[in-house]
């Protein structure tokens, strides 16, 4: 039977591994590589790296922590933030990358889906969507990091991201990252019962029982999280023990 | 030596490195001459079908891996590498594939989530050296949306994997062998099924 995911997250700058609680207040934690040799280890499905640097000299420094990592670990990991054309796409792929995730530049060129995965197939494109509630059960989409609402309705970009070809989509609640006061579930489900491609829950995990709501109650198919793994407040094998009592299929 | 077909085909370096842990010799490869001279090929691959075959074509590859193919040189095909081993594909129209084992690649049923992301586990069709120190029902990572079916043989499967039905996971006839799943990316199982395909083929 297919696992459910379990991803552990690492925000990278100047390659090193940080960690923002809703995007500011960056804190240094660890070096990439070793880090991802750390939950490769420990069980982690996959990794997801994403580049929150910003200039061109500093891209080639993270080109060269995903060249790194994927000569370290022989597990499946992503790569996201700054992707903006079809050479960035390129250029991670070609560094050993499985997958890119494309949040703002998709909103801003939403053909770039479309070109992507027409070249490199629909499993390697991500569709990253960082969305907040504007009102009662409507949540709209953010870019710039979460600081641009963009207007758009996120369930229906979403529909829109599966028609265009990708693959996959991680949906990060702006309103619970970093909180630790679990995830949205509801903003999960309603998308991922909008398509049917995996959905990737990002944002405001805490607990083991965070995950198993998740996983268990909003159809997600895999889990992300940044800071209780990084900190070690969850040992990722402990988490798997669990959701595996919790009747969930995990990969152990 | 290991020559890796090289067709720009998304991530190869991960196979790469995999082997490298090995300690198997290979190269990237463009040229079908060095195909020719390699002890054995893997065809690699992510993306379309379509677009996989006319770079075959155009680095004149198509033809070569078919004669290595038949002359009995050892190929590997992993992920849509294995797929293009088929006669045809139905991915975006109807596409001729190297025709080197019997069937067709078919979109995986919209009963399921598609594309067929993430680590799922093997159920063994057959008893093969390829299964040599893992153990039962590993799990391994796939990505795909498309899957093998049709007429295929079925005396080829050696391992299949369930997902809106049954998917075939690890194929082999003679001298051609084909991995659904992605045994680079699939941690300590996957480098296990590798070294053993190479102890199989030397």
């Amino acid at each position: 039977m297919l696992a459910k995911r379990i991803i552990p997250c690492l925000d990278v700058d100047k390659g090193r591994v940080v960690k923002g609680k809703k995007f500011k207040n960056i804190q240094d934690v660890a070096d990439p590589v070793e880090l991802a040799k750390r939950y490769n280890e420990d069980g982690a499905d996959e990794l997801v790296f994403y580049d929150i640097t910003a200039s061109n000299e500093e891209r080639d420094i993270f080109l060269d922590v995903v060249e790194k990592v994927a000569r370290e670990i022989s597990i499946p990991f992503s790569v996201g933030g700054g992707i903006r054309t079809i050479q960035d796409i390129n250029n991670v792929l070609r560094a050993g990358a499985e997958k890119v995730s494309i949040n703002s530049a998709a909103v801003n060129n939403p053909t770039l889906i479309k070109e992507a995965a027409s070249k490199f197939g629909s499993q390697c494109i991500v569709l990253s969507i960082d969305a907040q509630e504007t009102s009662p059960g409507k949540w709209e989409v953010f870019i710039k990091g979460g600081r641009k609402n963009t207007g758009m309705d996120a369930i229906e970009w979403a529909i829109r991201g599966e028609q265009l070809g990708a693959g996959e989509i991680v949906i990060n609640a702006i309103d619970t990252d970093g909180e630790k006061s679990g995830y949205n579930v509801e903003l999960t489900k309603a998308i991922a019962d909008a398509v049917n491609i995996p959905i990737v829950a990002s944002g405001g995990a805490g607990t083991k029982e965070h995950f198993s709501t998740v996983l268990n109650k909003a159809n997600a198919d895999a889990a992300l999280a940044a800071s209780v793994f990084h900190y070690g407040e969850i040992p990722i094998p402990e988490l798997k023990a669990y959701l595996e009592e919790q009747k969930i299929t995990v990969r152990r | 030596m290991i020559a890796i077909v090289d067709y720009d085909a998304g991530n190869i370096k991960s196979l790469q490195f995999a082997l490298d842990k090995l300690n198997v010799k290979s190269v990237l490869t463009k040229d079908p001459e060095s195909i020719k001279k390699a002890e054995s090929i893997i065809l690699p691959g992510v993306g379309a079908f379509k677009d996989a075959m006319v770079s075959l074509n155009e680095l004149g590859m198509t033809k070569v891996l078919r004669e290595e193919a038949a002359n009995g040189k050892p190929i590997l095909g992993i992920c849509l590498g294995m797929q293009l081993f088929y006669e045809i594909s139905h991915e975006d129209g109807e596409w001729e594939g190297l025709g080197l084992l019997k069937g067709s690649v078919n979109r995986i049923t919209d009963a399921v989530k598609v594309p067929h992301m993430g680590w799922n586990t093997l159920q063994k069709d057959k008893e093969s050296p390829l299964f040599n120190a893992i153990p039962d029902n590993p799990y391994v990572y796939f990505v795909h949306s498309y899957a093998v079916g049709g007429d295929f043989e079925r005396d080829t499967l050696v391992a299949s994997s369930e997902y809106g039905g049954t998917v075939p996971a690890l194929v082999q006839k003679d001298n051609v062998t084909g991995m659904q799943f992605h045994p680079e990316k699939s941690g300590e199982v996957g480098l296990k099924l590798l070294k053993n395909y190479g102890e199989m083929i030397s």
